[in-house]
C-alpha cells in the first residue's frame, strides 16, 4: 500500500508557504549544476518549470512530443488568468481567490495547496508584464480585468481571447532564453513512453524519437511530468488531438498513484456536434458570459423556431432564473448540469436538440456593436468559420463538452508524488481543484506550479541526493523498460487487425460520454466496466497499424495513447463507481438533493482516492488521503 | 454520436504530396473521397481518407496538426496553391468542406521553403524558428526578479499593436506564401511586440540584430515588399511590422556602431 503523506506544512494557513519556504532544504547554487532534471511537456507549467530550474542552474533536458515547445495546449486557452491583485479595488483578496477556489471544488481539494496557489497568483502577473505578455490594458495604461464564473469580483487578466497563448509564449521566450544560455537541452519530436524507476526512486525515462523511431534512454537525478490532462480519453473534447495521458499512465503503472480519474470537467459553452466524423469540439471562452445571456425556450414546440421569433416571455433564461445571484457567471459544473437538464426535456435547440442559445442581443443594444466586436470579436470569428452562422445576427448555439480534468496524478504538497523524485505539475497533477476548476484557474495553476512552486521544493528533494550519484542509462532497468516499450511496439505492428486506432479511440469516447458523462449512475457506471475491458481485449487482436517503426509513424504514435486511453477509461468508470456521492464534475444521479443539486456525502468521502497499480490483470488498490480542513468549513455549494 | 444533420455532401479528388522521407523522392498521388459533409473540417476529411488508407493495408497521409482551432501553429499545408487553403485570416485546421467545389480536384502539398526540410509527406520541419527566437525573441527576465505588474504603465495604443504582433502562431504560412522564402513577418512580429513595449526597450537594439542576422543565417531568403506573407497570415499580421522591423534594424546598427562600449565589457569607455 502506497504512504501519502500529503506533508502540508503546520501553522496558520497563510503562514503555511511563508514558513515552508525558509525551513525547505537548499542546494547550494556551485552543486545544482551536478544535478540534472528532466522535465516532460513545454506547457505552461513544463516550459516555466524549465526555464526557471534552468536559471537556478540546475542542467535541465526537457521532453515534447510536438516539433516545438511553442505547441502546447496551454495556448489554446482564451478567457484568462485570475489573480488576487485587487486592481479592481471591488474588495478581492488573496483570501477571496482561495476561498472562491476552494468552494468551486466544491471542497475536494487541499486547502493548504489552494492557498498558496492564490497566495502566488500576484506575482505570475508581475512576471508576466515583465516578459513582455500584452495583457489588456485601460487607457491609464494600467491593466485591465474581466469577471469569470464562480466568482463576485474582477480578477481575471487576459489579452483579447489569446490568453493561454500569450502566456505560453511567454514562458517559450523564457525557456528559448536558455536553451541558448546552455542551461536546457531541448528534445522536440520526442514522446515519453516509460518511467525508470531505480531503487524506488525515479531516474529517468524512455523516449521514442518520434522521426527516426528510435528508443532512447535518459537518466536524471528528478523527473519531472508536466504533461498535461486526460480529456481526450472521451475522444471528443476540446483537447488537442495529441494531447494524451501515456506520459502519466506509465508512470502510475511504473507505482505512482492516480488520484480522483472521475473527476472530469465539461465546459458548458462549446460548438454542439455535428456528424460522426467530427474529430474535435471548439470552447466558446466562459468570458462571453459575462455579457452573452444564456435561454432555452419555454416550450417544446418552440425549439426549432427560429429565435427571434421566439417573445421574451417564451424564452427560459434558465441560469438566471435558478442562480439569480451568480445567473449566467454559475460555475462550469453547474451551467453545464443546467443544460442538460433543459435539453434532457426536450428543450434543446438546433436539429440535434443537443443545444442552447448563448445571446448576444441585449449587449449588443446595451454596448453597441463595435464594443462587443472588441470583447468577443475574436471568439464570433471562430463561431463563424466553424458553423457558417454571424453571432452578431442570431444567439450561438452551444452544448457542453469535455474540457479539463481535475483528477491526476498525486503529489504532497512539495508537488512531489508517492515515488520519490517523480514531481507532477500542471494539470497533470490532482491538487488544487478538487471535483471543478473554476474558469481561468488552470493557467495559473500551470505557472504557479511551474515559476514559483516547484524551483523551492525540488531542492528538498534534490538536498538529499548524493550529486553526481544518477544511475547510467546503462543499468539493467533502463535495458529492461527499453526492450519492454521496443516489444510493445512491435506487438502494435504485428496485429494486423480489421479496425483503425481512432475507430477504438471513438468506441471508447461513447462509452465513456454515454455511461460517465455529466450523469452518472451505479448501473451505467457497472455496465461501462463491462463494456471497457471487452473493447480492450478487441482493441488488442483487432487493431491495425500500418508502417513501421523505424519512421515517423502517427498511426504507431496513436496505437500507444489509445492503448492507455482504454485502460485509463476503466480506472475512471470504477473510480466514478467508488465515490458514492456528487461533487463537482461527478455527477451521480443517486446522489442529489430535490432541486438536482450535487449531494455530497462528507462523512464518507471527504478523502482524495488515490489509485496504486498492483499489476496487469489485478484490481488496482484504493488508497485515500482524508482531507482535513483546519480553517474552512466544508458546506452546501450555494450559487442561489 | 449524433447522427448527420445536414444532407451538404460533395465528393472531391485529393491530389496529395507523398514521400517517404527527406532523401526519398516525392510524388504527386490522387485519391477520391466520396460523400463528404460540408460541415466536415479539411483535417477531418484526411482522417477520413487515411482511415480508408490504412483499412486497405497502405501508409496514410502524415499531416502535422494538434489543437485544430488555429491557435498552435502546428498544421501547415499548402491546398491548391496556397498556404492555409482558401480561407482568409484562418489555418489550415480552420478550413471547412464547404469551401470546395463537388468534383474539385483539391492539390495538397507541404509548406515548401528552402528553411523547412521535408520530413514525411506534408509534414515539414520548422526548428529554425525556434532558432530565431532563442537568438533573442525574449525579455531576459529571472523569475521572481519583476516589479509589480501596473509599475510599469503601458499606452492602451501600444499595448494593442503589441498584442496584434503577439498573436503570430508560429506556423511558417508566411515563409511557405513567400517567393523568397523570406521569414521577415514572422521576425517582424516577434521584434515589434517586445519594441513596442516599455519592458522591451533594454534588449531592443540587441534583440533585433542577433534575430535578423539569425534569420539570414538559417538560409531564408530576403524582403521585396509582395506582402504575400500577410495574406496568408491566419492572424492577418500586418507587413507594417515588416516596415517598423526595417527601422528598428537601420536604427540598431547604427546605434550599435557607434555607440560607446564600457571598457567592462571589452570597450573603450
Amino acid at each position: 500500500m502506497a504512504k501519502l503523506d500529503s506533508k502540508i506544512p503546520a501553522g496558520p494557513l497563510a503562514d503555511k508557504w511563508r514558513r515552508h519556504k525558509t525551513e525547505i532544504k537548499l542546494v547550494n547554487p556551485a552543486n545544482k549544476r551536478k544535478y540534472e532534471i528532466i522535465v516532460v511537456g513545454a506547457g505552461l507549467a513544463g516550459a516555466s518549470a524549465s526555464a526557471t530550474l534552468a536559471e537556478l542552474g540546475y542542467k535541465v533536458k526537457n521532453f515534447v512530443f510536438h516539433d516545438s515547445p511553442r505547441r502546447a495546449h496551454s495556448i489554446a486557452a482564451q478567457g484568462g488568468i485570475n489573480a488576487a491583485k485587487n486592481y479592481q479595488n471591488d474588495g478581492d483578496s488573496v483570501y477571496r481567490l482561495f476561498y472562491d477556489t476552494l468552494k468551486g471544488g466544491d471542497y475536494r481539494s487541499r486547502e493548504a495547496n489552494v492557498h498558496r496557489l492564490a497566495e502566488v497568483s500576484v506575482n505570475i502577473i508581475d512576471q508576466c508584464v515583465a516578459q513582455g505578455v500584452p495583457f489588456a490594458r485601460e487607457y491609464g495604461g494600467l491593466l485591465a480585468n474581466r469577471s469569470f464564473g464562480g466568482a463576485q469580483v474582477s480578477r481575471t487578466f487576459y489579452a483579447r481571447g489569446q490568453t493561454g497563448q500569450q502566456l505560453l509564449l511567454g514562458a517559450y521566450s523564457a525557456l528559448s532564453r536558455m536553451i541558448a544560455a546552455g542551461g536546457v537541452e531541448m528534445h522536440t519530436n520526442s514522446e515519453m513512453l516509460d518511467l525508470v524507476v531505480v531503487d524506488g526512486h525515479a531516474k529517468g525515462i524512455i523516449v521514442r524519437n518520434l522521426l527516426t523511431g528510435e528508443i532512447e534512454r535518459y537518466a536524471a537525478d528528478a523527473v519531472i511530468l508536466a504533461t498535461g490532462g486526460y480529456g481526450n480519453v472521451f475522444n471528443l473534447s476540446t483537447y488537442a488531438r495529441g494531447s494524451n495521458v501515456t506520459a502519466s499512465w506509465r508512470a502510475y503503472k511504473r507505482g505512482a498513484c492516480f488520484a480522483n480519474p472521475c473527476y472530469t470537467q465539461i465546459h458548458p459553452t462549446c460548438i454542439p456536434v455535428t456528424g460522426d466524423y467530427q474529430s474535435k469540439l471548439t470552447l466558446m471562452s466562459e468570458s462571453l458570459r459575462n455579457d452573452g445571456r444564456i435561454w432555452a425556450p419555454k416550450h417544446q414546440a418552440d425549439r426549432l423556431k427560429p429565435p427571434a421569433s421566439i417573445p421574451e416571455a417564451d424564452r427560459d433564461y434558465y441560469l438566471e432564473r435558478m442562480y439569480p445571484s451568480f445567473g449566467n457567471l454559475a460555475p462550469r459544473d453547474i451551467a453545464s448540469r443546467a443544460a442538460k437538464r433543459v435539453c434532457d426535456e426536450g428543450r434543446g435547440v438546433g436539429e440535434t436538440g443537443l443545444g442552447v442559445y448563448l445571446d448576444f442581443a441585449d449587449a449588443i443594444k446595451r454596448l453597441g456593436e463595435p464594443v462587443v466586436r472588441e470583447r468577443y470579436g475574436n471568439l464570433f470569428d471562430i463561431y463563424h468559420e466553424i458553423t457558417a452562422e454571424s453571432a452578431y445576427q442570431q444567439p450561438m448555439r452551444i452544448f457542453p463538452a469535455v474540457h479539463y480534468t481535475m483528477g491526476g496524478l498525486w503529489v504532497d504538497y512539495n508537488l512531489m508524488s508517492n515515488v520519490p523524485g517523480l514531481f507532477v505539475l500542471g494539470e497533470a497533477n490532482f491538487s488544487d481543484h478538487g471535483a471543478n476548476r473554476l474558469g481561468a484557474s488552470a493557467l495559473m495553476q500551470g505557472l504557479a506550479d511551474g515559476y514559483f512552486v516547484i524551483p523551492y521544493t525540488i531542492g528538498d528533494y534534490l538536498a538529499g541526493q548524493k550529486p553526481g550519484a544518477r544511475p547510467s542509462i546503462d543499468a539493467p532497468e533502463f535495458k529492461a523498460a527499453a526492450e519492454n516499450i521496443r516489444a510493445m511496439t512491435e506487438r502494435f505492428l504485428q496485429i494486423k487487425g480489421k479496425e483503425t486506432v481512432s475507430h477504438y479511440h471513438k468506441r471508447l469516447g461513447k462509452i465513456l460520454w454515454e455511461h460517465c458523462g455529466m450523469a452518472r449512475t451505479r448501473a451505467s457506471l457497472e455496465q461501462a466496466l463491462k463494456l471497457i475491458p471487452a473493447l480492450r481485449e478487441e482493441f488488442w487482436a483487432n487493431v491495425t497499424v500500418p508502417g513501421s517503426a523505424a519512421t515517423l509513424n502517427q498511426s504507431l504514435e496513436q496505437a500507444g495513447r489509445v492503448a492507455d486511453f482504454i485502460e485509463l477509461g476503466e480506472l475512471l468508470c470504477l473510480d466514478a463507481l467508488t465515490r458514492e456521492e456528487s461533487c463537482g464534475g461527478h455527477f451521480r444521479e443517486e446522489h442529489q438533493y430535490p432541486d438536482g443539486e450535487c449531494q455530497r456525502d462528507d462523512e464518507k468521502f471527504a478523502h482524495v482516492a488515490a489509485w496504486e497499480f498492483q499489476g496487469a490483470g489485478k484490481p488496482p488498490l484504493r488508497n485515500i488521503e482524508p482531507l482535513n480542513y483546519e480553517f474552512t468549513k466544508m458546506s452546501v455549494r450555494n450559487y442561489k | 454520436m449524433v447522427a448527420e444533420t445536414n444532407s451538404n455532401m460533395i465528393s472531391i479528388t485529393l491530389r496529395v504530396w507523398r514521400q517517404a522521407g527527406p532523401d526519398a523522392p516525392g510524388k504527386f498521388v490522387d485519391y477520391p473521397a466520396a460523400n463528404l459533409s460540408t460541415h466536415m473540417s479539411f483535417l477531418e476529411m484526411l482522417d477520413v481518407v487515411n482511415d480508408g488508407l490504412t483499412l486497405k493495408g497502405e501508409e496514410p497521409i502524415a499531416f502535422a496538426h494538434d489543437c485544430r482551432e488555429g491557435i498552435c501553429g502546428t498544421c501547415s499545408c499548402t491546398i491548391n496553391g496556397k498556404a492555409h487553403g482558401p480561407g482568409h485570416g484562418v489555418a489550415t485546421c480552420q478550413i471547412y468542406m464547404r469551401a470546395f467545389r463537388d468534383g474539385e480536384v483539391i492539390v495538397v502539398e507541404p509548406f515548401r521553403a528552402r528553411a523547412f526540410p521535408l520530413v514525411k509527406d506534408l509534414v515539414v520541419d520548422r526548428s529554425a524558428f525556434d532558432q530565431i527566437i532563442q537568438a533573442g525573441g525574449f525579455i531576459s527576465v529571472r523569475t521572481g526578479a519583476a516589479p509589480d505588474a501596473n509599475s510599469i504603465p503601458v499606452p492602451k495604443t501600444d499595448a494593442d499593436l503589441a498584442m496584434d504582433a503577439a498573436a503570430c502562431i508560429g506556423c511558417g504560412a508566411c515563409v511557405a506564401a513567400c517567393k523568397n522564402a523570406s521569414a521577415m513577418l514572422f521576425v517582424a512580429a516577434k521584434v515589434s511586440q517586445l519594441g513596442l513595449l516599455p519592458q522591451g526597450q533594454p534588449e531592443r537594439d540587441s534583440r533585433v540584430l542577433a534575430m535578423v542576422n539569425t534569420m539570414d543565417a538559417l538560409g531564408f531568403g530576403s524582403c521585396t515588399n509582395q506582402y504575400e506573407c500577410s495574406a496568408a497570415c491566419p492572424k492577418t499580421i500586418s507587413h507594417d511590422f515588416i516596415a517598423r522591423l526595417n527601422r528598428d534594424y537601420l536604427a540598431a546598427s547604427v546605434r550599435s556602431a557607434f555607440k560607446p562600449v564600457s571598457s567592462a565589457a571589452g570597450g573603450s569607455g
